[in-house]
């Protein structure tokens, strides 16, 4: 016998479940309990850039919004800056970065207000093009999904982004791109993540 | 020697996406393959939280929604354990976050229409942060088994719903902890997701004696294990060069 490796294995995951929501948004479950929750300002009141909206949902493969699913966003703030000690640089006081988004649960829809983040250097020195980490859970999904909102009116910084181009089927690219529809000054971005078809989202192991 | 790349999921331990036994998984699981993706800086990042985003007493559901000298009804227990990586080595400061039915099998939330009644005492969820050594606990009631629709007679087995951060969005995880001896683990199709059968013992939460506190509390032990990481001892020539 070799000698043995001693590594521990990964917890499985586990469906979140239709009541995700009672862990993690309690007062979308319907009660109030915690001083407060986590995840409802992705951005904080002192972020730099540019305000935007994003809506959007989560389509089965019949086609039907999934209702109870929740998202959590990942994004770096207007200088293309992680909240986190491993990356290097400064954010605004109050910014996270993460957020959670779920939808109104009688039409699957979604909404989320952030900043614009900015372009992202990787630690290879090469550039990324912004983009906003999302991960998915729901009844029906094993281990989360893992997908990224990129902005269509970045058309230079994606054609060059070292992820999508990881992504062989061009036209797979664009189910990331999200599409800037502005309403009332705002600018709105409709992003749809497809579960399945023709038009499947691209979803990363990552 | 600097922190690297997570170690890739195996994903021949994890639960595959589709699962025709759990019938919700066939119109939610992607049909095609996922693109694997080494993790960038946006992936060996995550969320950082502290003891000011919590209040000490969210880890207590017998007391975090229960009326002042009230508790909750059921079996009482303490949930504990270590957050580790695939190394062993402890995750300290780490958000933990379950839920859970309550004794009778019922969820607070407005879409649960279970027979079983609502515990005016219990809410049904509970976060912490994991000390220094990767250690959590939390005390709470061993929650009931209910029906599901699935197949026409279709029962969870106890579980709670725990959720975990780590220190990077790539060792997000949302996992469900049973409980030593029930026989409804064997046959629930969410748990048989899982291939194999080591992989499921990892998802049940042994008896603690030693942990259980004499005339009061029952205790079950419960470690969970996230992505670990390389440590960078060779530079990794990049692609292209």
């Amino acid at each position: 016998m070799p000698q043995t490796l001693n590594y521990l294995k990964e917890t499985p995951s586990q469906t979140a479940g239709p009541y995700v929501h009672i862990g993690l948004a309690p007062g979308a479950a319907g009660f109030d309990i915690y001083a407060q929750e986590l995840g409802h300002d992705i951005a904080g009141p002192n972020a730099k850039g540019e305000r935007i909206r994003v809506e959007g949902g989560v389509i089965d493969g019949m086609g039907s919004p999934i209702k109870d699913v929740l998202l959590e966003a990942w994004q770096a703030n207007a200088d293309g800056i992680y909240a986190h000690p491993e990356h290097l640089g400064e954010v605004e006081d109050g910014f996270r970065g993460w957020g959670r988004v779920f939808p109104d649960f009688e039409t699957g829809n979604w909404t989320f207000e952030t900043v614009k983040p900015g372009a992202v250097t990787d630690l290879n020195g090469r550039q990324m093009a912004p983009h906003i980490s999302l991960w998915i859970v729901a009844r029906g999904i094993n281990v989360g999904l893992q997908t990224r909102l990129y902005f269509s009116d970045e058309a230079a910084a994606n054609a060059t982004d070292p992820v999508l181009n990881l992504i062989e089927w061009e036209r797979r690219r664009a189910t990331l791109i999200a599409e800037r529809t502005d309403s009332d000054g705002t600018p709105v971005y409709r992003f749809d993540i497809k579960l399945q078809g023709e038009d499947e989202t691209v979803f990363f192991d990552i | 020697m600097k922190p690297g790349p997570y170690y890739q999921r195996d994903r021949q331990w994890q639960p595959p996406a589709l699962t025709p036994d759990y019938k919700t998984s066939v119109s939610r699981s992607p049909q095609y393959s996922m693109i694997s993706l080494e993790t960038t800086v946006s992936e060996i990042t995550g969320p950082v939280f502290g003891h000011n985003d919590i209040d000490p007493i969210d880890n207590d559901l017998l007391l975090n929604y229960a009326k002042p000298g009230e508790s909750p009804i059921g079996e009482r227990i303490i949930l504990h354990g270590r957050v580790l990586d695939e190394d062993a080595k402890p995750v300290p400061n780490t958000l933990v976050e379950i839920w859970q039915a309550n004794a009778g099998g019922r969820y607070r939330h407005k879409k649960d229409t279970y027979l079983a009644p609502i515990d005016p005492n219990f809410g049904g969820c509970g976060r912490t942060l994991t000390d220094e050594n990767g250690y959590y606990a939390f005390r709470t009631v061993k929650p009931g088994a209910y029906p599901w629709r699935n197949w026409v007679n279709n029962w969870r087995p106890a579980h709670v719903h725990i959720s975990i951060f780590g220190s990077a969005f790539a060792q997000r995880l949302i996992t469900q902890c049973y409980f030593e001896g029930d026989p409804l683990i064997a046959r629930c199709p969410i748990v048989n997701a899982i291939p194999d059968r080591d992989a499921v013992d990892q998802l049940v939460a042994r008896l603690d004696l030693n942990a259980t506190i004499p005339l009061d509390t029952i205790a079950y032990k419960f470690d969970i294990v996230l992505r670990g990481r390389r440590s960078t001892l060779f530079e990794n020539r990049p692609e292209g060069n």
